[in-house]
């Protein structure tokens, strides 16, 4: 059975059933990332945390076929955006001093 | 309001949105499971008809062009905001971009920071570029590609000072390039209409092979400006937030 469904060969071919246990994987990963960036309370972790979390969603998109969002959610989620909040920390920061 | 009542008033609107949450779930198609045929009929018609075959780009800058244009207009509209909230005010000052404090050294960047950020520079411009010129062929396009090519900017600062960045992209020079890239996909946009056809009609000849980096015709074109408008978009928004950082200072401070 497992030849006929595998019967196409393709240089992108996995085992059955790899990409749902990668998903799920990576579903899991993105759940504890999003509770993780929410937990954390300094800000300057919690932004690191934040871009970490950028690129976990970055390979949730490119594990469900969507590389064009991979794209866009690497650049932003994961270096555009942390770049903004700590450059807005450090703006913060100095003000207090 | 004491707190009893208040907890029950919380507990009341959870408990109605776990239920319109949970009976909208329920009305959801299966996991993977896609009813529409709007996707199928671009999956089928959108190489024939375009010769792109990043056929996400087809959607994004032909099919659904007129959408990515109001949303190019978003971040247009953001930068210019940011531009016009963060100017120097008035009791602030700006002060020199090398550090002054006499009290404390200010740690100098590291061999290694600017090693890396070197080092990177060139492949990240040569990497937003072919972002930004290849949405026809691969899943790519001038959004990601102008962020990439913005974050070289970065790189620039990080391996040296505030005032090279500044000399590598002068706010003057910045703001043209974002208006180029804007009114560049708007104006191709407006092209189509003395032809008798419609806004971002894609008038250009679309190329023999599909998937060629001449094919495709205007979708290749507009890649190309959105490029340019998120990438001078994203300088000028973290040149201004630098400027606030480094530079400008409170009456107080």
């Amino acid at each position: 059975m497992t030849a006929a469904v595998n019967a196409v060969h393709t240089p992108y071919t996995v085992p059955i059933g790899f990409m749902d246990a990668l998903q799920i994987t990576i579903l899991v990963l993105v759940a504890a990332g999003a509770t993780a960036v929410v937990l954390i309370r300094r800000p300057v972790h919690q932004v690191l945390a934040l871009s970490v979390y950028g690129v976990l969603l970055a390979v949730l998109f490119l594990a469900f076929q969507a590389p064009d969002v991979t794209l866009s959610e690497l650049t932003v989620g994961a270096v555009a955006l942390p770049i903004i909040l700590l450059l807005a920390l450090a703006k913060v920061r100095k003000r207090e001093e | 309001m004491t707190p009893g009542q208040r907890r029950w008033v919380f507990g009341l609107a959870v408990a109605g949105l776990a239920a319109f949450y949970l009976w909208g779930l329920s009305g959801l198609p299966g996991f993977g499971d896609y009813p529409g045929p709007y996707g199928f009929a671009i999956l089928h018609l959108a190489v024939q008809q375009t010769n792109a075959t990043g056929v996400v780009s087809a959607v994004n800058f032909d099919y659904r062009g007129f959408d990515t244009v109001g949303e190019e207009f978003i971040l247009f509209a953001a930068a210019a905001g940011i531009s016009v909230v963060l100017r120097r005010l008035r009791g602030e000052r700006e002060r020199s971009a090398i550090d002054e404090a006499a009290d404390r050294d200010v740690p100098p960047t590291s061999g290694a920071v600017r090693m890396v950020a070197l080092l990177f520079t060139g492949p990240v411009v040569v990497v937003g570029w072919w972002l930004a010129s290849h949405a026809q062929t691969n899943p790519s396009g001038g959004f990601q590609g102008g962020v990439i090519l913005a974050t070289a900017f970065v790189l620039v600062y990080l391996a040296g000072e505030f005032m090279v960045l500044r000399r590598f992209s002068p706010v003057a020079l910045t703001d043209a390039v974002e208006a180029v890239g804007a009114g560049g996909f708007a104006a191709i946009g407006v092209a189509a209409v003395p032809m008798g056809r419609a806004y971002l009609y894609d008038f250009l000849p679309l190329g023999q092979t599909p998937g060629a980096v001449s094919s495709s015709g205007t979708i290749a074109l507009i890649s190309f400006f959105v490029g340019l408008e998120v990438g001078a978009a994203f300088v000028l928004i973290v040149g201004e937030m630098l400027d606030q950082t480094l530079l400008i200072r409170g009456r107080d401070a």
